[in-house]
């Protein structure tokens, strides 16, 4: 255990440092973000005006608190493996990274950890910025807030292990690109971004409980609108906890199997 | 006439280069599917809670959409494939094979490559607004047409000359593929109409980044509610662009210096 945090100290010591020179793909990925914040935010917004000010149990007010909160969820629980697994196979660049006598997802935990940290210079002012701008009703209960720090704990590992487990579909297929895009499109609606859940039909609410983008994005989000029950924070997060043990266990019977497979294409 | 006949040759090309490749179409095809069903079930949701949108009616909002998707096949294909190898030309030096053949340089840059499969977001544009404008009703006249070519060309052209300016500073720069990436982000907001935005982020939206003109001015023109003064808005700035682009893109090509340099 002493080693590994050893490692780690040392790995998020380099990352820090490489990532620092990619300031400006950085800043890519948080334009992308912020961008749709902006768009689904003033799509609902124009909604709730010509409504008369409410959607479902939604104010204005309420939509701009949404999308503040769901953009730092999206920040603080995002992954890139999924694309990034396409390159590595096709590349070869992948081959480095099993040579080491480390597991490669302690290198990437790192990396998307030390990532997230450095971008933190940019999101928390423009959560500022917004929060001037959208004037967002925020007001959730103290328990709540306390709830939410073990629940999007949670949030981040159970969607880093849930994507990292579907990129080792790279290993076999190469190509993932339609494949990615049909998750993320799946993800889209499943996980609130573009529309809270209690606006969609009674049908797709139901399907996004059985699903696991919820537990990513929308169930930390209304936790901290302080829109749930404690019963309801509890159940979620048994479900982020069998999604995360779930994914732990396809993960570690898959990768052997997979790393067989990889023939390093470019090799 | 001789550029139209370039045009045909380099499409030809891609056409031939693709073509070997023909799994492409199966995924392109899947893609481009997937985000017209993605779109089409985001307005689905928005109007299940609203008659309509900044103004704009359901129907309406599908013409958008279909603008929108041709526009981003004109970029796709056209376009952004061309200026990325522009840009990648310069970084190698490899530029000076364009430069020194016989045609005008801006116009090899800006055909020179071609990825014919996005053009299946083209066709599914065109369908869209097909949809749209028989679900609307509308009896389209001759002056309606010549309002929707006029302020397209004019959205294609702007967005051009933009992509152009920025690809040019790659004479600076070197790397300014990033700056492109941007302009990827802020385009995707012209799914809807600048109308919904706040005030700041339509100005953005228009001058800096210009969505506006490529996506919602030529959807006004469509669905019938173009004012005369945004249609000569639209083709005075396609016009400055133009020559503002081209100017800017000779005074790049004589800082270029070379791979031997």
């Amino acid at each position: 255990m002493r080693g590994l945090a050893d490692i780690y100290t040392t790995l998020f010591r380099t990352d820090l440092a490489v990532q620092f020179q990619y300031r400006a793909a950085m800043v890519i990925w948080l334009i992308g973000r912020i961008v749709d914040t902006l768009v689904f935010l003033s799509v609902w917004t124009a909604v709730a005006r010509s409504q008369g000010g409410q959607v479902g149990d939604f104010t204005s007010g309420d939509f701009a608190a949404y999308y503040i909160i769901m953009m730092m969820m999206g920040h603080l629980t995002f992954t890139w493996f999924m694309f990034e697994f396409e390159y590595r196979v096709r590349s070869g660049a992948f081959s480095p990274l099993l040579l080491q006598p480390l597991h490669p997802i302690h290198r990437d935990i790192a990396t998307n950890i030390s990532y997230k940290f450095l971008t933190l210079a940019v999101m928390l002012p423009t959560v500022g910025l917004m929060i001037w701008i959208f004037d967002p009703v925020f007001d959730p209960p103290a328990w709540a807030i306390w709830a939410a720090i073990p629940v999007v704990l949670l949030a981040f590992l159970m969607r880093f292990f849930v994507e990292w487990a579907l990129a080792l579909v790279a290993l076999w297929t190469t190509r993932t690109a339609a494949a990615n895009q049909l998750y993320f499109a799946a993800s889209l609606f499943f996980s609130g971004q573009m529309a809270p859940l209690s606006l969609l039909p009674e049908w797709l609410q139901t399907l996004a409980a059985l699903l696991p983008f919820r537990w990513m994005l929308a169930f930390p989000t209304e936790l901290l609108l302080g829109r749930l029950t404690p019963s309801e924070v509890l159940w979620g997060a048994a479900a982020q906890v069998m999604w995360l043990g779930l994914s732990w266990g396809i993960l570690g019977a898959v990768w052997s199997r997979g790393i067989r497979r990889y023939s390093a294409v470019g090799s | 006439m001789n550029y139209l006949r370039l045009l045909w040759i380099f499409l030809r090309i891609g056409a031939m280069n693709e073509l070997a490749y023909q799994a492409n179409f199966w995924v392109q095809l899947l893609q481009s599917l997937l985000n017209l069903g993605v779109a089409l079930a985001g307005l689905a949701v928005i109007f299940s809670h609203t008659e309509e949108l900044g103004g704009w009616q359901p129907a309406e909002l599908v013409a958008l959409l279909g603008v929108f998707f041709l526009m981003s096949g004109l970029i796709g294909a056209l376009i952004q494939p061309s200026m990325q190898r522009f840009m990648e030309d310069i970084r190698l030096g490899t530029l000076d094979f364009t430069l020194t053949k016989p045609e005008d340089a801006q116009v090899l840059v800006s055909i020179g490559e071609v990825r014919i499969w996005k053009f299946l977001d083209v066709v599914q544009g065109m369908a869209l607004i097909a949809v749209a404008l028989v679900e609307i009703g509308m009896r389209t006249g001759l002056a309606h047409a010549a309002g929707f070519a006029l302020t397209l060309a004019a959205g294609a052209a702007i967005v051009y000359s933009f992509w152009l300016v920025l690809a040019t500073t790659a004479f600076w720069f070197i790397r300014a593929e990033n700056i492109l990436v941007i302009f990827q982000a802020v385009y995707s907001a012209g799914k809807y109409p600048v109308a919904i935005y706040p005030h700041w982020l339509k100005l953005a939206m228009t001058f800096l980044v210009p969505v506006a003109f490529a996506v919602t001015v030529p959807s006004e023109a469509l669905v019938g509610r173009l004012s005369p003064e945004v249609l000569g808005g639209a083709l005075a700035m396609a016009a400055g662009m133009l020559v503002g682009a081209r100017a800017f893109w000779l005074w790049g090509v004589r800082h270029y210096s070379g791979a031997s340099a």
